[in-house]
């Protein structure tokens, strides 16, 4: 039964082009206070265009609607669970988005001398000391927009240290229970990738580790805990074998939320690793980013993180672009401040020991989910979880119902899906990942649908196949959109109206 | 802590229903080598007024109310008002990566659009759903133009945003792609053509310049477009300013454009979140990085949208994917959408030729450097006086003056950066004309 939700009425809209006539506006600029300059004789007539092209002519109204209807049709974190499995979907809180737009927050401009930025300086080294005390590694930076670009950042200091000790190296071991990004990542920063096999319980085989790490190896990328959800029990004795053979470990992140305040990574052998702060430290993920992938790093790598660096100065805090190893910038200016700000506003309303409780109740949300679930779906890995449980398709499958069925049918009862089909070691994956920020309530009812989910696979298991059904948008063609790409609107081509 | 919700009750109950007596059961497994046997050391956990408080704090010690002619690739625009409202939506601030079309549809339909607008403002056939800012779009399109072209070499113009050569720089170094540079004429300002020439060869995959390039001018990209065709190179097109796109005409030659668009209702935020884009012609589909929205239809053949071509992507192709971004800024892509559908097709246009009215008036007080056509940005020299100076005397008066360009620019020693929108007030462009002239 479902009985998380029931259908509401929701409007139809078209795409804003088609609701353009001509002479119709959606602002007002201030009167101009200095002399018209005529574009053609200021630019050169070849230099400026007629119009923009088919570009809307709309009103306010029109357009708070439009996007007011059309969040109508996302589901979001405020709406319920989001169990993705190494996404660390949790409650974002709202004083956070308050203090990122305090005037003194948004409006500093990064070229703004630095006596008048003393202020957003305070927060970067607030939450750098925050990020060393929480990774238990010696330095940090801020730079990295995003997770991806964070990995890139630590792979290219892993390669600035080997090429100051005579040689880059030319491997990266990638488990293959890895995120896509850590092999692409890897090729970008000038690497070979060298997929290794995962042991029986889905974890690094340290005997398979200690036989290919040589001095070819620059490093080993793990995710840990594992995206199985699992901690490495051998990570200490795979540092070991790294840092014997002069290789280091790069830690993906990616499931820090299984750790803050429990475990630090400096403390297991992590050399250097980057940390999604979109996910651990709860910054909005605004459907599909902003993010922001800060590196920590042991002392041996900070001489190459990227310029500038923040330096205390006598009693004034400055920026130092004088590092000569540095590896150089990563991207303009100082990383997405306004996401920093958001970070450390998260970390600070919890403390050190509200970080602590914090993962505490993540590590129990999962594990509610396992033994509450465990009798109806197959468990592949059997290893304690951490933060995120990771199931099989495999009873599902014998009616032909496959994770991706279960994960539409969730749709109908109200939940966004789990993440479907990885990590790819397990056939048919069901990866989910409750965080802390749900209640016992809200993980019951995402239980009583998955075991109901469970039972209609048996009996009616073309429903789960055709699923979502109570959805206003259905089942999308995913394989027509990509056979014929149409990527943009255009006046003659679009020819069907919204939904009716 | 007021975000977790369970009792204690609760939590014992949940133990219990796992088989543990104790929260400590929860982390058996962990290496004792690897626990934490103190506390953090991190502050208590405050109350929301506290927190409110900090930040005032910390935000009072940055220049508030100041009037800055900073520009130099982040740009003081207007924000219309609806453009918070919208990204505040939690259903477009706490949704994730729209991998599920059924319970996305809003975010992908706003995608969609912002795609569609890209396209029309840089006269491109197709542009990504964005990038993370406009500094990492550069390198991002340097490594499409060597895919396409199977060369290795990039020649960037010197002006490029100095900070976005860094970075194409520290992103190319390890993959066997080198980046060289070449100059601008000394006294217009504009691409030094013949260098461009002199340095091009037949391994060269792109040519990267900037319009408005970082002295403001409107350079001679079709110039170099012709140049860098000959030689079988790609032209790649960058813009900082992005609000030059409502009156500049889309470039012809242009293979790829990379851009900022910072000014389309984003705030400054001391450097980001900003928003990158890339767009780029037909033909180069396959070879676009990041995230694509496609339109399609669902089962009752009603329209609908979803990511697509996702097989360029790291997450089905590993390391053999165009790019590893994977977030990418998706709500602040937003707020370029609202912006751009408020303002629309007569907006677009009477804001840059606000910025470009402004920037002439304040230029016609002062010398500019350089003779090349400008935007809202222009070279002035100190004039005698100290570009340090002058910009004291400003700060003195809350007036945060322009970019010096020696840091930047060894030879344009003594010279700073002014820029002037819709945002600069007469009167202020008077004061700093004054300290000019001192």
């Amino acid at each position: 039964m479902i009985r998380k939700v029931r259908q509401h009425i929701t409007q139809n809209e078209d795409l804003i082009f088609e609701r353009s006539s001509p002479g119709k506006i959606g602002y007002q600029l201030p009167s101009l206070d200095v002399p018209e300059v005529d574009p053609a004789k200021a630019l050169g007539a070849a230099h400026v265009r007629a119009e923009i092209e088919d570009a809307p002519e709309v009103s306010e109204v029109e357009v708070i609607r439009h996007f007011t209807r059309l969040s109508t049709w996302n589901y979001a974190i405020d709406l319920g669970m989001y169990p993705l499995g190494s996404c660390t979907m949790k409650y974002n809180p709202r004083v956070n988005e308050l203090v990122a737009r305090i005037e003194g927050m948004a409006w500093p401009h990064p070229y703004q001398p630095d006596s008048v930025s003393q202020g957003a300086m305070e927060v970067i080294a607030r939450l750098e000391q925050a990020l060393l005390a929480i990774t238990g590694l010696d330095a940090v930076t801020l730079q990295p927009a995003a997770g991806a670009h964070g990995e890139f950042t630590g792979i290219l200091l892993v390669r600035a240290l080997l090429e100051s000790r005579g040689n880059p190296r030319k491997r990266i071991l990638v488990p293959d229970s890895a995120h896509g990004t850590n092999p692409a990542t890897a090729m970008m920063a000038g690497y070979s990738v060298m997929n290794i096999k995962s042991n029986a319980k889905g974890l690094l085989d340290v005997e398979q580790l200690a036989k290919i790490v040589d001095d070819n190896v620059a490093a080993l990328m793990v995710t840990n805990p594992s995206t199985l959800g699992v901690f490495e029990e051998n990570i200490v004795q795979c540092a070991e074998i790294l840092h014997a053979k002069g290789a280091m470990l790069y830690m993906d992140g990616a499931n820090m939320n299984a750790l803050v305040g429990l475990a630090r990574p400096g403390d297991f052998g992590v050399d250097v690793m980057h940390i999604n702060l979109h996910k651990t430290f709860s910054t909005p993920h605004g459907g599909g980013g902003p993010g922001g992938g800060p590196v920590a790093v042991k002392s041996h790598l900070a001489p190459f993180l990227p310029i500038p660096r923040l330096a205390r100065v006598g009693d004034q805090w400055s920026w130092n672009y004088d590092l000569p190893q540095s590896i150089g910038r990563v991207r303009a200016f100082y990383g997405n401040f306004g996401v920093l700000v958001r970070a450390l506003a998260y970390i600070m309303a919890h403390g050190g020991n509200g970080l602590r409780n914090a993962t505490l109740d993540a590590l129990l949300n999962a594990n509610y989910l396992r033994y509450k679930l465990a009798p109806y779906f197959d468990l592949p890995y059997d290893s304690p979880n951490m933060h995120e449980v990771v199931f099989s398709d495999e009873r599902q499958a014998k009616k032909g119902v496959r994770t991706g069925d279960i994960a539409k049918r969730l749709i109908d009862y109200g939940f966004h899906p789990y993440t479907v089909s990885f990590p790819t070691i397990v056939h048919g994956a069901l990866m989910m990942e409750p965080t802390e920020t749900e209640s016992k309530r809200e993980l019951d009812l995402f239980i009583d649908a998955m075991i109901s989910i469970s039972k209609e696979a048996e009996d009616e298991p073309e429903k789960l196949k055709s699923a979502p059904h109570l959805t206003r948008t259905t089942r999308v063609d995913e394989t027509g959109a990509a056979r014929r790409p149409i990527l943009r609107w255009q006046p003659d081509k679009t020819a069907s109206k919204a939904a009716d | 802590l007021r975000y977790l919700p369970k009792s204690d009750s609760e939590r014992q109950e949940m133990l219990a229903a796992c088989g543990f007596s104790r929260a400590e059961d929860l982390y058996r497994q962990l290496p004792d080598q690897a626990l934490i046997h103190q506390p953090l050391d991190i502050e208590p956990g405050k109350s929301e007024y506290e927190i409110i408080d900090y930040f005032r704090d910390q935000s009072a010690r940055n220049a508030n109310g100041y009037a800055s002619f900073l520009g130099a690739g982040v740009y003081n625009h207007y924000r219309p008002v609806i453009a918070d409202v919208v990204v505040s939506r939690g259903e477009f601030l706490t949704s994730y990566t729209p991998y599920q079309a059924e319970i996305s549809q809003g975010t992908l339909t706003a995608i969609f659009e912002f795609q569609t607008m890209i396209c029309q403002l840089t006269g491109m056939d197709v542009a990504n759903a964005s990038m993370y800012d406009g500094s990492t779009a550069v390198p991002e399109a340097a490594m499409m133009a060597v895919r396409i072209t199977g060369r290795n070499k990039i020649l960037a113009a010197r002006t490029v945003h100095p900070e976005y050569r860094e970075v194409l720089r520290t992103s190319l170094r390890y993959q066997g792609l080198p980046v060289s540079e070449f100059g601008y004429d000394a006294k217009s300002g504009l691409l030094d053509l013949a260098d461009l020439e002199s340095k091009l060869d037949d391994d060269t995959a792109a040519v990267i310049v900037q319009s408005p390039n970082f002295f403001g001018i409107v350079d001679q990209v079709e110039e170099a477009a012709r140049i860098a065709h000959k030689k079988g190179a790609l032209l790649v097109l960058v813009f900082a300013e992005a609000v030059a796109l409502g009156i500049l005409e889309p470039s012809e030659g242009a293979d790829i454009v990379a851009g900022e668009l910072q000014s389309f209702a984003i705030s400054p935020s001391y450097g980001g979140p900003f928003a990158g884009i890339i767009a780029t012609r037909d033909k180069h589909l396959r070879q676009v990085p990041g995230r694509l929205v496609g339109e399609t239809t669902d089962t009752h053949g009603n329209r609908a949208f979803c990511l697509t071509l996702s097989t360029r992507e790291q997450h089905i192709r590993r390391e053999k994917a165009t790019s590893n971004i994977c977030t990418n800024q998706a709500l602040i892509a937003l707020m370029a959408t609202v912006f751009l559908e408020l303002y629309g097709k007569a907006g677009l246009r009477e804001l840059a030729l606000q910025n470009l009215s402004k920037a002439h008036y304040l230029a016609s007080k002062l010398k500019p450097r350089f003779t090349g056509p400008f935007f809202n940005e222009f070279v002035a020299s100190g004039n005698g006086r100290s570009v340090g100076d002058i910009n004291e005397d400003l700060l003195g008066q809350k007036i945060i003056g322009g970019l010096p360009l020696a840091r930047f620019y060894p030879e344009l020693e003594n010279t700073v950066l002014l820029c002037a929108t819709e945002m600069t007030k007469r009167q202020e462009m008077d004061h700093v004309a004054e300290a000019f002239t001192k």
